[in-house]
């Protein structure tokens, strides 16, 4: 399936069926993230339960030292 | 008169505001920070890392939000869709935290806040909850609608992001203080601690910076040098200089029992 992340469009083997799958194979699950899928936020408890699908569009962002 | 700064109903017990890019390393970036005295720290939010970066040390490791105050900021967004996007991230990013720094520009080359966009998102962002502290120019008239939109904090440029020019116009910045009835803090353009002093002598309830002191030759001692002329700037504002003038009839020694 295809996903765009960042605005980096990546393909994977397999089919992943939610943000959760997402965040572990990216190995940044538990890490202190925040997650924007087609433009609306996926706030962390609803990982689980948000599906995806291929197309989907993903933002992943952290805090970062900045001006 | 009190000597906290008191944004959106806390009281934080330094004036100075500091950026955390542009440091050699997170350990500077913490070492200036804590010479600094300052408690909120701006932050950017970006994509993050993957994969084999995804183990790097961050930012959070380096200054807990437990012991500072978090200022997510929009740098980098030139519409008001993506600075609102942007902090909305950033909420869900700390725990619902509310506190923002709202900034959108105009131009790539000069860095130039975009006003009409600014407005824009500060009034999304006011309806939705946040606590807006707005980066914005030195025009009195904007900086007052900024206001009358909710945003709980006003921080007209000096001069221009990364600049070091300093105060450009002091006669605009007291226009927007005597106006305002929330604070005004300086943001962008402040290069050394003259700058810093004279901005809170202006009346400014704050200075943010960052280049001015992650780009100096040794951004530690920069910062506790801001941190003086911060606290040094406020007493003179609160003490009330003298008044000038051309030149004074009355000398600081007495003017009787001169020898004869």
């Amino acid at each position: 399936m295809q996903l765009t992340i960042n605005g980096n469009p990546r393909e994977f083997e397999i089919d992943i069926l939610n943000v959760y799958q997402l965040v572990t194979l990216l190995e940044i699950k538990g890490k202190r993230i925040a997650i924007e899928l087609n433009g609306e936020i996926v706030p962390r408890g609803l990982f689980e339960t948000t599906q995806l699908n291929t197309g989907d569009q993903l933002e992943i962002v952290g805090a970062v030292g900045g001006g | 008169m009190s000597n906290t700064l008191n944004i959106a109903g806390t009281s934080y017990h330094s004036r100075l505001l500091v950026g955390t890019g542009k440091y050699k390393d997170f350990t500077e970036t913490r070492a200036a920070i804590d010479g600094s005295g300052a408690l909120i720290v701006r932050v950017g939010i970006r994509g993050t890392n993957f994969g084999h970066s995804a183990g790097e040390p961050s930012l959070l490791d380096y200054l807990p939000p437990e012991q500072f105050t978090y200022l997510p900021n929009t740098a980098g967004c030139y519409s008001a869709d993506d600075a609102v996007r942007t902090l909305r991230l950033a909420r869900e990013l700390l725990d619902g935290h509310k506190l923002v720094k709202l900034e959108v520009l105009g131009d790539s080359k000069t860095l130039y806040p975009n006003v009409i966009e600014t407005i824009a998102a500060a009034k999304v962002l006011v309806k939705d909850g946040f606590d807006v502290m707005v980066y914005t120019s030195d025009d009195p008239i904007i900086a007052k609608q900024l206001e009358e939109i909710g945003c709980c904090a006003v921080m007209p440029l000096a001069s221009l992001i990364g600049s070091g020019m300093g105060i450009l116009n002091p006669w605009n910045l007291q226009i927007i203080i005597e106006n305002a009835k929330i604070p005004v803090l300086v943001d962008a353009g402040v290069g050394s601690a003259a700058d810093a002093a004279i901005a809170m002598e202006l009346g400014c309830a704050g200075v943010l910076m960052n280049t001015a002191i992650a780009a100096a030759r040794d951004p530690v001692m920069m910062a506790g040098a801001m941190k003086k002329a911060i606290e040094a700037g406020r007493e003179s504002y609160l003490a009330g200089r003298m008044p000038k003038k051309l030149y004074s009839a009355s000398p600081s020694s007495p003017t009787a029992g001169l020898i004869a």
